[in-house]
């Protein structure tokens, strides 16, 4: 399969790539890893008109801490977020995300800007960004802005980017001490998107109640679903086996997924509430230092 | 229709080619340098028979644009053997029948040959986790994993 024509450009430079998508807002696309791009193109459900590749760019792929937040570059790739020791040993949850998407080949491409950027609700980030509370830049012709990971998701494939941004960096606080988070997924086979996945990032206070639960899902509607109920359900109380599973049962009631391939909407709903539980359990522990 | 002048090493030579923007990795291997041991399987990224490696790590060339790979190093499953002599990794598959169809044979020994590069000793775990990306439809893995195994042991 080929894809129809476009114009490719590869600057090196952030200001000549974002010049690029200044001169054309109507026909120009970012490509990164181009794992869900070029796929997009080949099969001809998109057409541009030019492929602005920041691969070239210097400086889009870090992972660091510093000053109480996590900074990753947009153009981290997957392999890299997977293979990272501070991710397994402070962001388990991010860890665990990075290595459950597609599969290794892909993830040897693919970024994490892009997982965000393309606005997918398939994509595996989106729910574990909500859980973690994170914070994207967009970088555009007038400078940075920050938005909120609630605010990004838009719609399927649609997002809070301008035509003439590219998303530059992603933000997330460090958890403080008692946190862990997971992600769980369900899928038929290698390299699938999701048939139920759940996010999940906890904080314990010293008595061991919750402080602070994030908790969302993956294929779960035409955007990435939030879990609200379930997480204020969760602040205050202990983590016991009754809890998680009423966490649980609240989390999947968020779920609007459709029926498809992968399964029918009661059955979608059913493996959300068993992700959510087998996530809370695995973030409880690891919050717990068990 | 955008050309681009683009020069790519493969398997250790250098060349040089004049592509659209549109043509694939894959296309400029097979159709314009006539490697045509890197095999096009589903051609949606799923498969792994397109798998070679770009600055030494696998990947899916139907997923990767010719002009990406400008000024990059690619090897592809004719780069394996070395004067006449077989890797280790072809080694293995032809002494453990990795393979029967051998249309997933190229994609499966460039994806064996990056894991060994970064893992002398892999766990079979392991190994089914490398090859997790690229797709058997005669072995059922076992013979493959027997494959890359005998290749590891034969490499340390």
């Amino acid at each position: 399969m080929i894809p129809a024509s476009f114009d490719y450009q590869a600057p090196s430079t952030l200001a000549d790539a974002l010049r690029l998508l200044d001169q054309n807002r109507e026909g120009a696309k970012v490509l990164s890893g181009g794992q869900s791009l070029l796929p997009l193109l080949k099969l001809r459900l998109g057409q541009v008109e030019m492929l602005v590749d920041i691969g070239k760019v210097p400086g889009l792929d870090y992972i660091r801490e510093e000053g109480g937040t996590l900074r990753i570059g947009g153009r981290t790739r997957e392999v890299e977020l997977e293979r990272s020791e501070l991710l397994r040993s402070r962001y388990p949850a991010l860890s665990d995300t990075a290595s459950v998407i597609a599969d290794p080949l892909v993830r040897n491409l693919a970024t994490i800007g892009g997982n965000l950027a393309h606005g997918d609700p398939a994509n595996d980030h989106p729910a574990t960004m909500m859980a973690l509370g994170a914070r994207v830049v967009a970088t555009g012709p007038k400078g940075q802005r920050e938005i909120a990971i609630d605010e990004f998701f838009r719609g399927l494939f649609s997002t809070a980017l301008e035509p003439s941004e590219i998303l530059t960096e992603i933000r997330i606080p460090a958890p403080p001490p008692r946190s862990g988070g997971a992600y769980v997924k369900l899928e038929r086979k290698v390299g699938d998107f999701a048939t139920a996945a759940a996010a999940v990032q906890l904080t314990l206070g010293a008595g061991g109640a919750v402080e602070r639960a994030g908790i969302a899902l993956t294929n779960a509607g035409p955007t990435p679903v939030r879990a609200r109920e379930a997480e204020k359900y969760l602040v205050g109380k202990k983590l016991d086996e009754k809890t998680l599973a009423e966490a649980a049962r609240l989390a999947a009631s968020a779920a609007r997924p459709s029926a498809d391939r992968r399964g029918s909407v009661e059955y979608k709903r059913e493996m959300a509430r068993v992700l959510a539980a087998r996530a809370l359990e695995k973030a409880a522990r690891r919050a717990e230092g068990r | 229709m955008a050309q681009h002048q683009i020069r790519v090493t493969v398997n250790g030579s250098p060349h040089e080619a004049r592509v659209e923007s549109r043509l694939l990795l894959v296309h400029l291997l097979r159709e314009v340098l006539r490697l045509t041991g890197t095999h096009i399987g589903c051609d949606t990224t799923h498969c792994g028979a397109c798998t070679v490696l770009l600055d030494g790590e696998p990947v899916k060339s139907c997923t990767v644009l010719a002009v990406q790979a400008d000024g990059r190093e690619v090897t592809t499953v004719e780069g394996l053997e070395k004067d006449g002599k077989l890797h280790p990794v072809q080694e293995g598959f032809w002494q453990m029948h990795g393979l029967q169809c051998g249309y997933c044979t190229p994609g499966m020994m460039m994806t064996s040959y990056a894991l060994l590069q970064r893992n002398r000793n892999p766990t079979e775990e392991q190994i089914r986790e490398a090859i997790s990306g690229n797709l058997c439809r005669c072995t059922g893995y076992v013979n493959i994993v027997k494959s890359v195994q005998y290749a590891a042991e034969k490499l340390r």
